[in-house]
């Protein structure tokens, strides 16, 4: 029989373990639909704020060994204006990042949603680049609990954290999501960095910080699954440096139940998301696990 | 050490070629950009201001490379104004390139769109009939003209001038002459690169004669390599995609000729 790749992230159900990440293509219905068929099991959005911001200016993102420095600086279009371009949506698994400093930023941003088609939210805690937001939010836990519970009590569905590695210790600000009533926690966020140039001298990046991502950050990113996996009773979504199935398969023995996909999509375009998934289900079918519960988190018995 | 194409390859301006009283070509060494795809683009980092996509130009001496910009907003003037000895960075080469077909062969361009299909006679073959349309407002802002003729020395060639206000060459838009050339004669593969209205207007005039036409379409690139999402038109990536599409494929998609999105990713028309 073939494994079966169904997964379960707390109440969010995924026909496959492979997730886009946040800021990556996702900007369009289209452009979901077309990763929906190529294998994603869910779709999460750019961070979406209040109005629309328009970023950095360039560069905002730059290749370095083994990974991407990003400054992006959460350019979007605001929720509002999202949530009409996707309200046609009917069958597209997706789940909107949301960015915001203050309770009533994302009371505003989820009303827009009300009357849309999504699986949940992803409330990103963890932009390293951007003042105010992002991590700036999830370093002070009093504040994370406040806007988790004012958004918990507004939702009608799930509500993801995202969080990252900022100046206080992340695993209080997952005790808080936790303690909020928060559905599941995504580790982790770009990490905070930067590069310069030799011949001109000047930093790379336009907002000269950013953060890294993809394949120098990974083992960063599995020590974060498999402590939170360790301390807390909460599902857990693996992110930072996936780029084919050994890495998804690592994560969801350090306790991930899923994974999302990143900056690899940059080199090997949308057909990754299937090849990942077929990846997966071969080594299941080779250990002989039969569903992705069974492998969740098993690295933590030894 | 292989180099990382995706970080800035940092080098200095080495000669600057004035084409139009805005147009400029900035030539630069470089094996790698010297020798691109005809359609291929570079992320190009004017350090201090900003950084923008630019096709990558041809230039007539081995191992160099070329941007020709057209002065617009605040970044393309900074590049625009950079002197020689001035430091450019670049990214890429990124994009897919135009498919090369044999026989009779239609270029449209209009302005810096100019700069791939320059490339792609560089990759015909002497027994191509290539004919080039050159569209311009007016006769001071025409270029490539003679440089075309030069390419296309040892070809059966054209090339025609055309201009809105009717100052040099033909009077007229560019789709206007092109429409007339499909009256009198028989093409293989149309080639157009330039402003998105013309390029529509391209693709509609071929698709209509069944002609095998080609475009290479521009929208907001911030990564240039498939990453950020900036760049989408429905369902395709331009910089990763394309930025060369079949024009069947472009006329079943309902941005093309119509919509394109800024920098925060809220739709604009054209
Ligand atoms: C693949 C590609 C190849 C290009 N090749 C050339 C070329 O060879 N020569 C040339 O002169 N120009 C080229 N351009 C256009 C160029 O990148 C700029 O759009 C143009 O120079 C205006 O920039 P600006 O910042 O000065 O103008 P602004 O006044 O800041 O902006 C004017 C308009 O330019 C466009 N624009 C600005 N920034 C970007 C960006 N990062 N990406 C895409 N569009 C942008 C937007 O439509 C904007 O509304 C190309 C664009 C693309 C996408
Ligand atoms: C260009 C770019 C834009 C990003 N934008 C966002 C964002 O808007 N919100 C967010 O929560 N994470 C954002 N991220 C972080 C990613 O979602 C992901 O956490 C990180 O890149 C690590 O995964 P990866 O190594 O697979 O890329 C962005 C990353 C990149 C490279
Ligand atoms: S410019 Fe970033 S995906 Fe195309």
């Amino acid at each position: 029989m073939k494994p079966d790749i169904s997964t379960k992230v707390g109440p969010i159900e995924l026909e496959r373990p492979t997730m886009l990440a946040s800021g990556i293509l996702g900007i369009s219905l289209e452009v979901f639909s077309r990763l929906y068929k190529d294998g994603a099991g869910a779709l999460v959005t750019k961070s979406l704020s209040k109005e629309p911001w328009d970023g950095y200016p360039n560069p905002t993102i730059i290749g370095v060994k083994a990974g991407y420095l990003n400054a992006i600086g959460l350019s979007n279009p605001g929720a509002q204006y999202f949530a009409k371009m996707i309200e046609s949506n009917k069958t597209v698994p997706i789940i909107v990042s949301l960015v915001g400093s203050i309770e009533e930023d994302f009371t505003f941003m989820i009303k827009q949603f009300e009357n849309v088609k999504i699986l949940g939210y992803e409330l990103n805690l963890s932009c390293p680049h951007v003042e105010k937001v992002g991590l700036e939010v999830g370093d002070d836990p009093n504040l994370v609990r406040k806007i988790v519970k004012s958004i918990k009590s507004h939702s009608k569905v799930p509500i993801i954290a995202k969080v990252g590695l900022g100046s206080s210790d992340y695993l209080e600000t997952v005790r808080a999501a936790c303690e909020s009533g928060i559905d599941a926690i995504t580790a982790i966020n770009t990490v905070r960095a930067m590069g310069i140039d030799v011949e001109t001298t000047r930093p790379l990046l336009s907002n000269k910080i950013g953060g890294l991502s993809g394949s120098a950050i990974k083992p960063i990113a599995v020590r974060c699954v498999y402590e939170i996996s360790s301390k807390f009773d909460i599902p857990i979504i693996g992110c930072g440096g996936v780029s084919n199935w050994e890495d998804a398969v690592e994560f969801i023995l350090a306790g991930a139940s899923a994974v999302q996909i990143g900056s690899a999509i940059g080199e090997k375009w949308t057909d990754i998301f299937s090849e990942i998934n077929n990846g997966i289900s071969k080594y299941m079918e080779k250990k002989g696990f039969s569903n992705i519960n069974e492998m969740i988190g098993i690295a933590k018995k030894f | 050490m292989q180099r990382n194409s995706n970080r800035p390859l940092v080098v200095k301006i080495e000669k600057i070629i004035e084409e139009t009283p805005t147009v400029r070509t900035l030539v630069f060494s470089d094996e790698i950009f010297s020798s691109v795809l005809p359609g291929q683009f570079a992320m190009v980092w004017i350090p201090g201001v900003n950084e923008l996509p630019m096709s990558v130009m041809i230039t007539l001496e081995k191992g160099k490379g070329a941007f020709t910009v057209r002065k617009h907003g605040l970044a393309s003037t900074e590049l625009y104004n950079l002197k020689v000895g001035d430091y450019i960075g670049m990214r890429g080469p990124y994009g897919n390139s135009f498919t090369i077909k044999q026989g009779k062969l239609l270029l449209v361009g209009g302005g810096t769109g100019l700069v791939p299909l320059v490339r792609l006679l560089t990759f015909l073959k002497k027994t191509d009939e290539v004919t080039i349309l050159i569209g311009a407002k007016t006769k001071e802002e025409v270029f490539f003209e003679k440089l075309a003729n030069q390419l296309l020395e040892n070809n059966k060639h054209q090339v025609i001038v055309v201009t809105e206000d009717g100052t040099y060459g033909k009077s007229g838009l560019v789709t206007e002459e092109m429409e007339k050339l499909l009256y009198e004669k028989k093409f293989d593969a149309i080639y157009t690169c330039g402003p998105e209205k013309m390029m529509h207007k391209v693709v509609q005039l071929a698709h209509t004669k069944k002609l095998h036409v080609q475009a290479s379409l521009e929208r907001m690139m911030k990564c240039g390599m498939g990453i950020c999402g900036s760049c989408c038109m429905g369902e395709v990536l331009v910089c990763k995609d394309g930025t060369v599409f079949d024009g069947e494929y472009l006329l079943s998609n309902k941005e093309f000729g119509f919509t394109h999105r800024n920098k925060a990713g809220i739709l604009e028309n054209y």
